[in-house]
């Protein structure tokens, strides 16, 4: 393994008062527990929080700020944060109009948010993101993981929670966002998760793992590497058949969200290659990409590899999308 | 049951952990991604530490501190779960008293409870559960019988070990191997193996002489 560590116990400290350092007009660290908040408390409004492992930035402390979150709360690397930290998070930003937690599929995000949501002694509600349809919500699972597709979900809430919307407005777009979107993921070489010191799992040159998470769990399967275009043919694909499956498939021309994801070790070159193709492949399928995000935006740490998310768009997810944001990760219009 | 020895189970289980680091990373590696042992050593040295804090309290007052205790450090799936253990054992306990072994055996069988409940699993998931399920239906069935403490323990050595083995032929369902399908099956679930070595651990300083 070879980082820049000083300390690996001191790696999530060293890195979050790094961010807070460079971002310290959008947001404000608070230690022990942790979790961000934005540093002006935004008013009269639902207070949006997200969280989870560490180890995917720039989710979520990257998306803190006008348009997106209130704040959000750092676990340790790929592991969920714990309740108290949401407990501490949602008593710095609530205003009055309740708090949404967005929370990706995973047990151990769900058990501790869950916990917090029983403590909290403010009105409350959760988005669960599942948009992952690598893993089939059969009779095997526990139903999709959320992946990438989370940041659509942050931002369009977001984008409502501006508005002064209330709680039970915002909830339900989140879970039409989430609804309407689906996503996969392939990667081509394991991720090292710091403490641990070495990768966890191995991979040859001649291989890739299809379907992955972001925390460097196994995929679905096992393949051989191919040349790209084989690759994002069978993702987009598995994200049509999904959308089939859920009686989302378009009939006639439709709008689209298209979001090509790097892990954190795929350089933006091979990220727009996958975009040309993916693009063009749901351009035969109906769809018409009007909106796009091509970069790292949900990593896992340092795996090199990419995922493709697809949003069906209707007018409101839209106008949520296109409307103003400003944090460190996301900023346009504003 | 004293406060003394839950102390005591405490550092034990502490140098179990530690003592089992490769097992465990190997287990989370295979069908997980790779920070169970992290997590567990950061509970068990967590608990190791407040020996001070717990020495004056009652074996319930003890317990209950555990879990908040863990909820506020482990984080993933085992710390709610974990967390949910101690303090709902500890709630039987104040409620029942801890003077027979059938009282212990509720109160660990409360304990399991809530895991199923916060965990919303049950058995055959290839979980903590394969273990604490069968483990929690032996320690009541043995008290029950009015057994002495060694047979007990005996039994629940072997009750842990047996359901950690069927951990390695099922399909996840739940936690974060759920999303390999059969790719699961012929691994041991990490979450397993570690409440195995916990309850070994326990039943064999109960078994010193």
């Amino acid at each position: 393994m070879k980082k820049f560590i000083n300390k690996v116990d001191n790696i999530l400290v060293e890195s979050l008062s790094g961010f807070a350092k460079a971002h310290h007009d959008l947001v404000e660290l608070h230690l022990d527990p942790n979790f961000l908040t934005r540093t002006n408390k935004a008013q009269n409004k639902v207070a949006i929080i997200s969280g989870g492992g560490s180890g995917h930035e720039p989710l979520h402390a990257g998306y803190i700020g006008y348009g997106m979150l209130d704040a959000a709360c750092p676990g340790h690397v790929f592991t969920s944060p714990t309740p108290d930290q949401m407990l501490m998070a949602a008593e710095a930003v609530h205003a009055d109009k309740g708090i949404l937690f967005i929370v990706k599929n995973y047990a151990g995000d769900v058990m501790n948010f869950e916990m917090a949501a029983e403590m909290l002694p403010f009105e409350h509600a959760t988005v669960l993101t599942s948009d992952d349809c690598a893993v089939v919500n059969s009779t095997y699972t526990t139903g999709r993981r959320g992946v990438a597709g989370t940041v659509i979900v942050e931002k369009c809430v977001g984008s409502l929670a501006e508005t002064g919307a209330d709680l039970q407005a915002c909830k339900a777009l989140g879970d039409k966002v989430n609804h309407r979107t689906a996503s996969i993921g392939v990667a081509l070489t394991s991720c090292t998760v710091p403490a641990a010191g070495r990768a966890t799992f191995d991979i040859s040159d001649t291989e890739i793992e299809m379907g992955v998470g972001i925390h460097g769990e196994p995929g679905r399967r096992r393949e051989t590497m191919r040349p790209a275009d084989e690759i994002i043919g069978d993702c987009v694909e598995a994200i049509l058949m999904d959308f089939k499956t859920r009686q989302l498939q378009p009939s006639k021309k439709h709008e689209a969200l298209l979001l090509v994801n790097g892990f954190g070790a795929t350089p933006l070159m091979e990220l727009y290659l996958i975009y040309n193709t993916a693009a063009k492949l749901f351009n035969l399928h109906n769809l018409e990409i009007s909106r796009s995000l091509v970069g790292n935006y949900t990593t896992a740490l340092d795996m090199a590899g990419a995922s493709i998310t697809l949003c069906l768009l209707d007018d409101e997810i839209k106008q949520h999308w296109d409307s103003p944001v400003h944090t460190a990760a996301l900023r346009w219009g504003k | 049951m004293k406060t003394e020895f839950i102390i005591e189970a405490a550092l034990a289980i502490q140098q179990t952990i530690l003592a089992n680091e490769s097992t465990l990373e190997s287990l989370d590696r295979e069908i997980g991604d790779g920070d169970h042992y992290i997590n567990m050593k950061r509970g068990a040295t967590t608990v190791a530490e407040m020996q001070a804090d717990l020495a004056s309290l009652k074996p319930d007052e003890a317990l209950n501190k555990i879990g908040l205790k863990l909820l506020s450090t482990i984080g993933g799936a085992s710390g709610p779960l974990l967390a949910s253990f101690f303090m709902s054992m500890a709630k039987v306990l104040k409620e029942n008293g801890d003077e027979s072994n059938l009282k212990i055996a509720a109160a660990f069988a409360g304990g399991v409870q809530a895991i199923i409940q916060r965990g919303k699993a049950g058995l055959g998931e290839k979980t903590m559960l394969d273990v604490l399920i069968p483990v929690s239906n032996e320690f009541v069935l043995q008290a029950t019988q009015n057994n002495d403490i060694k047979l007990i323990c005996a039994k629940l050595i072997q009750t842990a070990e047996q359901g950690m083995l069927s951990t390695k032929d099922l399909i996840a369902t739940k936690g974060r191997a759920a999303g390999l399908g059969e790719r699961a099956i012929g691994h041991i679930d990490p979450g397993a193996k570690s409440c195995q070595l916990m309850i070994e651990t326990v039943c064999h300083l109960l078994l010193k002489p």
